[in-house]
């Protein structure tokens, strides 16, 4: 494994983005008899930007925990390259998912980005606490890195997991609903985040539900609906009968108003 | 009466006062860090089920080779892990929710422990099983306790942070290529081998006791973690060493004097919310 030389520059070191390509084969994952997804075939390309878009239960985090290995396939595959290690793959997870009544301060939630590196049992490297520290001042955390977890509100909690992605480090970026429940002042943040990812060339992908974000900011979609109605450039997936058939859109009556389908350049 | 005779002497004087104190401490070096991990994972009343299921071993220990320690040791043990096995595949199953299957065991436990005993034994045998003989502890028995305590204490120095990383956010342990069930099946054995040192002084009812009570009353003082096992670790020992002496002065039984003694601390930390106060202050005034 090769590893960055720049070990002692001041900067955090930051090595070659592996170039991870996602490509699911007929995946089908199911939860004893209700299946959540089914027969999705497709591939997230290197450096590509996916938004995931489909109603409440449609399979967004299903699709997400199969592809970080959270949840195995009950048909089909899902086939990693391009990275460098299993675990090159940052998940960011809803936030309920983690107890953050646990007494763990910002800092230290941050650094477990860099698990992969560390493993279990290995010691800390000293530098783990400034690339820490530096992705906390991405997010704009620098002032609570000593405070417990639980007395993060909402908005600064999801920082800090935005923040323990960028200690990750990873190849393939996977984010659940990262915006749900952040002011817009957070979300933009966050978004802008997401995108400087994406301009560093990982593969990241992105279930939401903010339709006018996904056609703003994201070039490719996979609308879901347990199946995949369409999965490509956003603005042929978004199309209104398409979003009809994946229960996000009423059937028309005439053009819906909040549904114009522009393309930013 | 002088301090000497009254703190000090009966350990001076008695061996089986210096084992069960020796005892003592070891459990409550072992279970704070244990019992503190339990309760942040809100797995208290596992502990507690879990102190019952080394009961049916102990108990067909006991009716196959008498009381000899290490039959009941290691009937305890086989039937504690047994019952860590069913919670960890009972639940991937998906049979029952993990409460209900728990509550199963709790009675089923019991009810099969003291059947058992009874068959073969005198009332006396019932309530050593049920309440433990921390002053009739000999040199086997101490070198057992200490031995587990210090297996525990290493394990968890080892491997304190995937367990703890378990604790909170299993998911992200598995997408680093951690096992979580594996981590998660260690810690419970690590509990269920203190519940079967404890086993042995406090008895099957009480074996929870140095490892759930002194926790519960750090949480009342202190957040951070390092502070919450320190505490429970000085409560265990101080409950461990208080309720040895009431137990000697007032001639009552020693594993439930411990148990109050422990219940006592607990209830002091617990209406003191100023020591909280006191402690939040003090973290926050703390330069970061």
């Amino acid at each position: 494994m090769s590893e960055p030389s720049n070990r002692d520059a001041a900067e955090p070191p930051r090595r070659e983005v592996g170039h991870g390509c996602v490509t699911l084969r007929q995946l089908t994952v199911a939860y004893r008899e209700r299946i959540a997804i089914e027969a999705v075939s497709g591939a997230l390309a290197a450096g590509s930007l996916t938004a995931i878009v489909g109603a409440n239960g449609a399979g967004k985090t299903t699709l997400l925990h199969a592809i970080a290995g959270l949840v195995a396939p009950r048909h089909g595959s899902i086939e990693i390259s391009g990275t460098q290690a299993p675990a090159d793959l940052a998940y960011l997870p809803q936030s309920d998912s983690i107890d953050r009544d646990f007494p763990i301060s910002v800092l230290e939630f941050v650094a477990l980005g860099g698990w992969a590196r560390i493993g279990a049992l290995g010691r800390v490297p000293p530098e783990l606490r400034s690339r820490g520290m530096s992705a906390l001042q991405a997010v704009g955390l620098e002032e609570l890195a000593g405070d417990l977890l639980g007395q993060l509100s909402v908005g600064q909690f999801r920082r800090a997991l935005f923040a323990r992605v960028i200690v990750q480090d990873a190849a393939i970026v996977l984010l659940d609903e990262p915006f749900a429940g952040v002011d817009a002042a957070t979300s933009d943040d966050l978004l802008r985040l997401v995108q400087r990812w994406h301009a560093e060339g990982r593969t990241v992908m992105v279930a939401l539900h903010d339709l006018e974000q996904v056609l703003a900011s994201f070039p490719e979609t996979l609308l879901l609906a347990r199946k995949a109605i369409a999965w490509g450039a956003t603005a042929t997936a978004l199309t209104p009968e398409k979003l009809v058939e994946a229960g996000l859109a009423a059937p028309p009556r005439g053009p819906g108003p909040r549904l114009r389908l522009a393309m930013p350049s | 009466m002088n301090l000497w005779s009254t703190l000090v002497a009966p350990f001076a004087e008695y061996a089986f006062m210096r084992s069960a104190l020796v005892a003592c401490m070891a459990l409550a070096v072992a279970g704070g860090p244990l019992g503190t991990l339990l309760l942040l994972r809100r797995m208290g009343l596992v502990g507690d089920v879990l102190s019952h299921a080394v009961m049916p071993g102990a108990a067909i220990g006991f009716a196959l080779a008498g009381s000899a320690l290490s039959v009941l040791s290691t009937g305890g043990l086989l039937t504690g892990i047994a019952v860590v096995l069913l919670m960890i595949f009972g639940t991937r199953l998906g049979a029952q929710r993990e409460d209900a299957s728990l509550a199963a065991f709790y009675f089923a436990s019991i009810g099969v422990g003291i059947l058992i005993v009874s068959l073969r034994g005198t009332n006396l045998d019932l309530m050593h099983v049920l309440l433990g003989t921390v002053l009739a502890i000999d040199v086997p028995a101490l070198v057992l306790i200490v031995t587990i305590a210090s297996v525990v204490v290493a394990v968890l120095a080892l491997i304190f942070r995937p367990i703890a990383i378990q604790s909170f956010d299993p998911a992200f342990l598995r997408t680093m290529g951690g096992s979580d069930s594996a981590y998660r099946a260690i810690f419970l054995v690590l509990v269920v081998l203190n519940l079967v040192a404890g086993f042995q002084a406090f008895g099957t009812l009480l074996a929870g006791v140095p490892l759930l009570l002194p926790a519960a009353a750090a949480r009342c003082w202190a957040q951070r973690i390092g502070p919450l096992v320190g505490l429970s670790v000085g409560f265990g020992m101080a409950a461990g060493y208080a309720g040895l002496l009431v137990s000697y002065h007032l001639n009552v039984p020693s594993g439930p004097a411990i148990a109050c003694a422990a219940a006592l601390i607990y209830a002091v930390s617990a209406l003191v919310p100023a020591g909280r106060t006191l402690v939040t202050a003090f973290n926050a005034t703390r330069p970061t």
